[in-house]
């Protein structure tokens, strides 16, 4: 199922076309109205004229969450105050929030986009969409209760929090599809279990989750739990928001939606475009925005291209589920290490719940990485051996994932901290 | 069905059209708006090869066509309607036709000819009944339909109109508009229409471009450039701010 198929499946050749001419229109109008841009392009001698190929992308500098924060609030508009109908911001996970703005066209866009991941989800006019993000300045609850609004589907905007009530709207409204965060729906598959309550009686069909990473097992756990397909969807209110890519049923990959965003994979730290296939930092340009475009905008975001056609029949490329950001790489003894690998590990090993907390401190001169576990099952705590083994067991996965040595400590189930929305997994004691 | 890559056209050290793309597919009206000076009429002009673009190039149905001549073009499926006309005034309104089949006329295709002139009397019944007038003496909006119907004969897929509702009263603009949706919707035609009209020529495209000293500064579906307010004020008439001052 398309939502546009004219545009979600069209050739190469005339997606380079549309990419070329938004490309270029763009650059004209931030270099006439956006004074960062012009800025920077005059000091390194860029002429927006000069822009002929989509590979001249590369001789154009970033933007990064820096540039934005600098120019708190409407520094990087593109259009006049009275030309915004809407103002959000960024979540602020990774420090002060940015500020965004939206046109009358943006709004429309946008609402179009996300309709395009939600149908690619699943989702038709005749599901009942229950939101479970927090409505308002982040950008999920507003982005996917539009586009859900645009495809004709019923809309429950129950905003995030309070699972018991989530669990009972759920179960009275009959939703069919669950749109939140993948912490808050495991939290929520919890609750249901808590309660007793079997979730056949329940009509959920999809669940489109995102606005953090989560790996396959965390997939398999939620489509089991909640017997739903699920699927990833993916975006950012630097960008515009949801809609930016997602994932269509086949599961393998977020589809980017190519006539509204470039997007390119680069390393970190050398900032050199990687090759498809390779994990990187996500980088987009937008095409079409109107009130708040940004060329080369680092995401922070980890991941990589998907090479090679999808058989779903649209032709716009894939990313692969975000694996964590670049400020979420932890530097442990001289490696890299992931939040999303340690889920994906502990993911695999029975007895343990999905929910784990990384500690790092310092003992002299040596990082020590503690990876609090929570464990599904209370017995192991009267039984040390079992306990220990169980540990070591952890240990070595860990170690062979990671390539450094950790340690774990058990937990009792629910005892971590739940988040309704982002969820903190790092715990930094290191004083730097 | 067209595409332009990064043209350039000079004119001597102006620099009339820069680096300029766009695409107009099978069986859409794109409008082409932008204020007077704008690069409008060189750009069509380029395209149908009476002038030459001096860089970039120019795709019709997978042929470049930057560097052919313009008789080429035509008879590879390009007309041109250039601005108020330019029908030959002399002539009579059946000999304007007439020369508008001139790159296949040969005598076996006389009578094919007659029966394609008898289908623009069709959709412009005013030309039949002035069919033995001369072209000069016909008013400004039949002297437009003239043209259209002059470009018609030659079979083009793809139809360049420039400006044509320039100088017209406000219903027979209607009623042109009204001929160039049915071209499309009708005949299948594809149609690159210039237009100083930004509003009319919006409302009956399917995408727009806005074109700003020689560069596209903005493209989209046409009911989105009719709601962004740099088009409505710049282009529509519609200042936004007379309001609050």
């Amino acid at each position: 199922m398309y939502w546009e198929a004219v545009k979600e499946c069209m050739n190469k050749e005339d997606l380079e076309q549309l990419q070329l001419e938004m490309l270029q229109s763009t650059l004209s109008r931030v270099y006439m109205n956006v004074p960062f841009y012009k800025r920077k392009f005059d000091d390194l001698g860029i002429d927006p004229d000069d822009f002929r190929s989509l590979d001249d992308l590369k001789k154009l500098p970033f933007t990064t969450k820096e540039d934005l924060r600098i120019s708190y609030p409407y520094g990087m508009f593109a259009v006049p105050m009275r030309e915004v109908v809407r103002v959000q911001a960024s979540s602020g996970t990774t420090g002060m929030p940015t500020v965004v703005g939206y046109t009358k066209n943006d709004i429309k866009n946008w609402s179009n986009l996300v309709a395009r991941v939600l149908t690619a989800g699943g989702v038709t006019q005749n599901d009942i969409v229950q939101i479970a993000f927090d409505y308002g300045l982040f950008t999920g609850a507003f982005g996917l209760h539009y586009g859900a609004e645009r495809i004709g589907a019923s809309v429950i905007p129950v905003s995030s929090g309070n699972t018991r009530q989530q669990v009972k709207l759920m179960q009275d409204f009959r939703t069919t599809a669950l749109i939140c965060t993948p912490t808050f729906a495991l939290s929520i598959a919890e609750t249901i279990a808590e309660m007793g309550i079997n979730v056949n009686s329940f009509s959920l069909k999809y669940g489109l989750f995102g606005a953090e990473p989560w790996s396959e097992a965390v997939r398999q756990e939620l489509q089991e739990k909640l017997k739903i397909v699920a699927t990833d969807n993916y975006g950012l209110s630097e960008v515009m928001g949801p809609g930016v890519a997602g994932e269509c049923i086949e599961r393998n990959g977020l589809h980017i939606n190519e006539d509204h965003f470039i997007v390119e994979v680069v390393d970190p730290e050398t900032l050199e475009s990687v090759p498809d296939g390779k994990t990187g930092e996500l980088v987009i340009t937008t095409l079409t925005k109107e009130a708040f475009p940004v060329i080369r905008f680092r995401t922070r975001d980890l991941t990589r291209i998907i090479p090679g056609p999808c058989s779903c029949g649209r032709t716009f490329a894939r990313i692969g589920k975000v694996m964590g950001r670049t400020d979420d790489m932890i530097k442990v003894k001289g490696a890299n290490v992931f939040p999303s690998q340690i889920e994906a590990v502990l993911c695999e090993i029975e007895g343990t719940a999905p929910h784990f907390q990384i500690v790092i401190d310092r003992k002299g001169a040596v990082d020590e990485l503690t990876v609090l576990v929570e464990v599904s099952e209370s017995i192991f705590f009267d039984q040390m051996k079992q306990q220990r083994e169980f540990i070591d067991l952890i240990k070595i996965r860990l170690a062979d994932e990671l390539g450094v040595t950790v340690e774990v400590k058990l937990v009792d189930k629910k005892s971590l901290e739940r988040f309704e929305g982002k969820t903190k997994r790092v715990i930094e004691r290191r004083s730097l | 069905m067209l595409k332009l890559k990064n043209v350039d056209i000079f004119y001597g050290k102006i620099h009339a059209v820069k680096r300029l793309s766009l695409h107009v597919n099978r069986g859409d009206i794109v409008a082409l708006i932008g204020a007077n000076g704008a690069g409008k009429t060189t750009l069509l002009r380029a395209i149908s090869g009476l002038l030459k673009c001096d860089t970039g190039s120019i795709f019709f149905d997978g042929t470049d066509i930057a560097k052919q001549t313009s008789d080429k073009i035509v008879t590879l499926g390009v007309s041109h309607v250039p601005e108020r006309g330019l029908v030959f005034k002399p002539l009579s309104v059946e000999d304007n036709l007439v020369l508008g089949s001139y790159p296949r006329y040969s005598l076996k295709n006389r009578s094919l000819i007659k029966v394609d002139i008898q289908q623009i009397y069709t959709m412009f019944p005013v030309l039949k009944d002035r069919r033995k007038q001369l072209a000069g003496t016909l008013s400004g909006g039949e002297q437009q339909m003239l043209a259209i119907g002059r470009a018609l004969m030659a079979k083009p897929k793809l139809l360049l109109l420039d400006e044509p509702s320039m100088g017209l009263a406000p219903l027979i603009v209607k009623e042109i508009l009204r001929l160039i949706v049915e071209l499309r919707d009708k005949y299948g035609l594809t149609v690159l229409l210039v237009e100083q009209n930004a509003r009319s020529a919006l409302k009956i495209a399917n995408t727009g471009y806005v074109l700003e000293t020689g560069r596209i500064m903005l493209e989209g579906p046409a009911e989105d450039l009719l709601m962004n307010r740099d088009v409505q004020r710049a282009y529509l008439g519609r200042d936004l701010d007379a309001g609050f001052q």
